[in-house]
């Protein structure tokens, strides 16, 4: 089968390549191996820090709202983050004192969602924290299960019965000037949390949960799905085992599933995202790029790897793939001409578009470019 | 390289990495509480049961086998397999009558087949279904598959000369649903495959692929059927012929579940097995041509049965639809029916099999399309049954769609 551009991944990066392309034309297909990093998606693009309408345009054609507000957001254990860009439904604060008394909604029997530490992070910047527990088999029948008591099982039962929960904490809603819920809302539905906020007389912050998260899935589902309304073909379960290459150009690439039905294309871009996705491999000896074994950018003594202490920031985490400034990579010094890589597997080789989100869409977005209008930018090679 | 040959484990379950990503697919978890989840019942449970098979949770039975956790794992952990291999290892309460009879598709259709006329009168009587749901609990909703009198077999081996004219040749894995229930469909095949200059041959004997024994506590016989199978299948391939199928469980059952579940070894076989839209996929992509009428018009959805999302090959049963001129093309997004084989035919499930499949019926009702498209004879009965929507095999619509030769 052939394409113009094949993609390998179908993460944000890997989705946002996907769709831009698509609009400008390109007919493209995306292989990836099971679900991504959305699915761990704080609703957060924490590296982007300037306003971005193209990212926000290209959001909102596939349904999804940002919102551009530069201050922090909330974490889970009740600690602040710096911000600027997030979901509709991910609230932004200009200081992390952001209110009085404050609310605190859990479930009663769910262990994902720590409300007790959150109170405790918002005390410390000096707000009142009362928790209240909700009884999910009183909003909604049959009851779930102890193995079901997760945020997506949660969330498609509130999908139906989200009405209730507001009621309920109209009830219980005192002096308050914030309500925090957990973020089990509106998963197949993108307008949920908006109209919670209509109906609740208080700011209403929804607060991460453990993963998965619901606004990376859904998320993922809208980008994917607008990716499909486009025209592009989404091989979700396959895995590019392998690449021919000649000389200094892919001529297709082979799929655990498609066998020798082999992917031709134009371009191709690497997309399969850092060590969690094996877009990244180590062993004992190296760590590597395994599918095309491109040159990396990283530190060969391995005693460098780590930092003993867990929580400081780890050396191999900025491990990548090393490219031009055009995210062509290179195998053994000689430089591939039709591949392009982006988001997590290039690590902090690109320190200028940041990390996580906003790196990978940044990528995704100038490589799209250079493929879309390959002679606006000099020395990049075309067919 | 070396090193991870040593490393890796078995059904790749040490790849967990624990992060939850298969609980939000799991059609069961979704609407049966008893049902501990992939994550749990796979890769968390096998730890467990590796150290004391005391540990074995007989709620794995829930699991209806779909491999939708394989698919979106990013990890490739088989967690469906480990769920199964688990049932074959550790389940020792013995099948109930039921489960033989669920599980013996051809023993049932080689009885049913001479009196088929008087099964299908009997099995559409409310008094019938009543009684089995009592006596066999199998639920009185389901509407059975209907056997048809004459055989699939019999018709392509009387035309055994006729086929044997074509310049290619391809030999044809049909199955039980197409010899005892369904002969339309293979003769659909014949008729698009025919209009390619590819000729149909029969196995030399082919046996049920076993996939309803091993789900139902029977892996035993299924072992003996694949055994069989792949002998049967060999003669085939040596003698230089690719085998195609019509049902993406019969062959995803072949390709992947011998290995992985029976231990039977099909590497000589596995790769020329194909599903029929990839062969003819491809064949179109080398340059062939199929005779398509100009008058043809319908609106289809189409949905990817699980285990065609499990191969991977939805894309090829897609882009043949899409190549019909005429055809106003839906995709259906993917989830599972609900049905899974003989899981949705038991009392004790039925109704979480039709709460399964309930995203699967909106969307079809809301796209409203003629005909639904599908290549699994069981998603077939499931969405018939619950939407009244009419589902053929993509083979069925592009033997509709091209011109008729004058034969049957």
């Amino acid at each position: 089968m052939r394409y113009d551009t094949v993609i390998i991944g179908g993460g944000l990066a890997g989705l946002t390549a996907g769709i831009r392309l698509q609009k400008a034309g390109k007919n493209t297909a995306i292989v990836s191996t099971g679900q991504n990093a959305l699915y761990f998606f704080s609703g957060c693009f924490e590296s982007i820090q300037e306003p971005t309408p193209e990212i926000q345009s290209l959001f909102s054609e596939a349904g999804i709202r940002l919102h551009y507000s530069p201050g922090v957001r909330l974490m889970p254990m009740g600690t602040f983050k710096e911000s600027a860009l997030a979901l509709e439904d991910v609230s932004l604060f200009p200081s992390p004192k952001f209110g009085r008394k404050v609310l605190i909604i859990n479930f009663m029997a769910y262990h994902d969602f720590f409300s007790s530490f959150l109170a405790e992070g918002l005390e410390k910047q000096g707000m009142e924290c009362r928790i209240r527990f909700l009884n999910l088999g009183d909003l909604a029948q049959p009851e779930l299960g102890p193995n079901q008591m997760r945020a997506v099982q949660i969330a498609r039962k509130m999908d139906e019965v989200w009405d209730k929960v507001v009621q309920e904490v109209r009830v219980l809603l005192k002096d308050e000037d914030t309500v925090i819920l957990p973020q089990v809302f509106g998963l197949n539905d993108a307008t949920i949390p908006e109209r919670i906020r209509q109906g609740i007389p208080a700011r209403v912050v929804f607060a991460a949960t453990l993963p998965p998260s619901v606004p990376g899935i859904r998320t993922q589902m809208l980008l994917k799905k607008r990716y499909e309304v486009l025209g592009g073909t989404y091989l979700m379960g396959d895995r590019v085992t392998g690449a021919h290459v000649y000389e200094d150009t892919v001529q297709n690439v082979v799929t655990k599933h498609l066998d020798r039905h082999y992917l031709e294309a134009d371009n191709f871009i690497l997309a399969s995202g850092g060590f969690f996705s094996k877009g990244l491999d180590s062993n004992p000896f190296k760590v590597y790029e395994p599918l095309f074994e491109l040159d990396m950018d990283y530190n060969t003594d391995r005693n460098a790897w780590y930092d003993p202490s867990f929580t400081n920031h780890q050396p191999y985490m900025g491990f990548g793939v090393k490219t031009d400034a055009d995210f062509r990579p290179s195998r053994k010094g000689v430089p591939v001409k039709n591949l392009y890589v982006i988001g997590s597997i290039l690590g902090e080789t690109h320190p200028e578009l940041g990390c996580g989100a906003g790196l990978a869409i940044r990528s995704a977005l100038k490589v799209a470019n250079l493929i879309t209008e390959p002679h606006a930018v000099p020395g990049v090679y075309t067919e | 390289m070396q090193y991870q040959e040593y490393t890796q484990s078995e059904y790749n379950f040490e790849e967990c990495t624990k992060c939850t990503i298969c609980t939000a697919y799991c059609p069961v978890m979704q609407v049966n509480p008893l049902y501990p989840g992939p994550k749990q019942a796979g890769p968390d449970g096998e730890r467990l049961r590796l150290r004391d098979p005391g540990f074995f949770d007989a709620a794995l039975k829930y699991c209806l086998n779909c491999k939708r956790c394989e698919v979106y794992c990013p990890s490739e952990v088989k967690v469906a397999d480990l769920i199964q291999s688990a049932r074959i290892r550790y389940e020792r309460t013995p099948p109930k009558v039921r489960d033989y009879l669920l599980a013996s598709t051809d023993v049932m259709g080689k009885l049913a087949r001479p009196v088929a006329p008087i099964v299908n009168f009997a099995t559409r009587q409310q008094l019938t279904r009543t009684a089995m749901d009592v006596t066999l609990r199998i639920d009185r909703h389901r509407t059975f598959p209907e056997y048809s009198a004459r055989g699939f077999e019999g018709w392509l081996k009387r035309r055994k000369k006729e086929q044997a004219a074509f310049p290619e040749q391809v030999a044809y894995y049909h199955g039980c649903y197409v010899n005892y229930n369904y002969p339309q469909l293979g003769k659909d095949l014949v008729k698009v495959l025919n209009a390619m200059g590819v000729g149909v041959q029969l196995l030399e004997k082919e046996q049920c692929c076993g996939i309803a024994l091993i789900v139902n506590g029977q892996s035993a016989q299924a072992r003996k059927k694949a055994l069989h199978n792949v002998e049967s299948l060999g003669k085939a391939v040596e003698s230089g012929l690719k085998v195609v199928t019509t049902s993406s469980t019969c062959t995803l059952t072949i390709r992947d579940e011998y290995p992985s579940l029976l231990e039977v070894d099909n590497a000589a076989v596995r790769d020329s097995v194909l599903m029929a839209t990839r062969f003819i996929c491809e064949k179109l992509e080398q340059g062939a041509t199929l005779p398509f009428r100009n008058d043809f018009h319908k609106r289809i959805a189409y949905h990817t049965p699980c285990h065609m999302a499990r191969l991977g090959w939805g894309i090829f049963s897609q882009r043949l639809l899409q190549m019909i001129p005429g055809v106003e093309f839906t995709p259906l997004e993917q989830t599972c029916c609900g049905m899974a084989g003989t899981y949705g035919f038991k009392k004790e499930n039925y109704a979480n099999s039709q709460a399964i499949g309930a995203p699967l019926f909106d969307q079809i009702r809301a796209v409203n399309p003629d005909v639904v498209a599908c290549d699994c004879e069981t998603c077939k009965w499931q969405i018939e049954m619950s939407t009244g929507y009419k589902v053929e095999n993509p083979i069925s619509i592009l033997a509709e769609a091209i011109s008729d030769n004058g034969k049957d």
